[in-house]
């Protein structure tokens, strides 16, 4: 089996699971097919050698947000009961309108690839986390640090509304 | 360890732009025809991927590092939205009941 075709099963996968997210009525069966998704997408960055950033996607989509959200879902209790439905013509026009947005995005990123082609220079260790920590902590350092700072921020947020109120405004 | 990248063994750039750009479709599709606002806040984070996706395979392609890097800041930007819009959501339920998005229409005039 050559490279070609093992990444067009994993595309496959891909975007199976990704469509299983959307389609499965029961909420924690899409947020378990979308771990799937992100590790499916993970394996495609290991066939593009791009080893650090499947690793980081791994460790921050997989283990931390998405288990946030798993958190939060339970927390809140829903069941596939309870799950709101939109009507048949509702879903029928975003079928639609999803169609006619992937015709036109290919049809606009088609034809990019005809000029750039022409400055391929392609080097094996570019996607090794010693080549990336050092771009990272030279050129980008600035876009690092502020990075921390909406962390920082973000979190100061998340307490704040997670907060319990004592008294009520009425 | 692969060291030789996907675009040296025949497999074109052509093939992960259809590939997330199907992605990024099923993002938007999703949010519109889901009403659970936890599912579209996962919408969002698949569409964020789908971006990322095409960034990583443009940087191999292209042997440039900087695409690489700026995957790695869409991942801190969407871990600081993720916990904010939960914690939003977890707020909202708590005063209304529900994640329904149809029934959160007390700003509409």
């Amino acid at each position: 089996m050559n490279l070609e075709t093992f990444a067009i099963i994993m595309g496959g996968l891909t975007i199976g699971s990704a469509l299983m997210v959307i389609i499965s009525k029961n909420p924690v069966k899409s947020v378990l097919f979308l771990v799937l998704t992100f590790f499916f997408i993970s394996g495609n960055y290991i066939l593009m050698n791009a080893q650090f950033i499947a690793a980081v996607n791994i460790i921050v989509y997989a283990g931390a947000i998405m288990v946030l959200f798993l958190f939060v879902l339970m927390l809140l209790n829903l069941s596939k009961e309870n799950e709101p439905k939109n009507s048949v013509f509702v879903k029928f026009a975003a079928l639609v309108a999803g169609g006619i947005l992937f015709i036109v995005l290919i049809a606009a990123l088609k034809d990019g690839l005809v000029i750039a082609a022409a400055t391929v220079d392609q080097s094996d260790s570019i996607g090794l986390v010693e080549n990336l920590g050092k771009i990272l902590f030279t050129k980008y350092v600035l876009p690092f640090e502020i990075s921390s700072v909406l962390f920082i921020a973000a979190m100061v947020g998340a307490v704040l509304l997670g907060k319990r109120e004592k008294q009520l405004i009425d | 360890m692969v060291l030789a990248t996907i675009f040296q063994n025949g497999v074109s750039i052509d093939f992960y732009i259809v590939l997330s750009t199907i992605l990024f479709v099923i993002g938007v599709v999703g949010v519109m025809i889901r009403r659970n606002a936890i599912i579209l806040l996962m919408c969002i984070e698949l569409m964020l991927n789908a971006v990322n996706l095409l960034m990583v395979a443009f940087s191999t392609y292209f042997g440039k590092s900087d695409g690489q890097i700026f995957v790695f800041f869409i991942m801190v930007v969407a871990a600081a939205e993720a916990t904010v819009g939960l914690s939003i959501l977890v707020m909202a339920y708590r005063n209304i009941r529900t994640t329904d998005v149809g029934i959160f229409n007390k700003l509409k005039g």
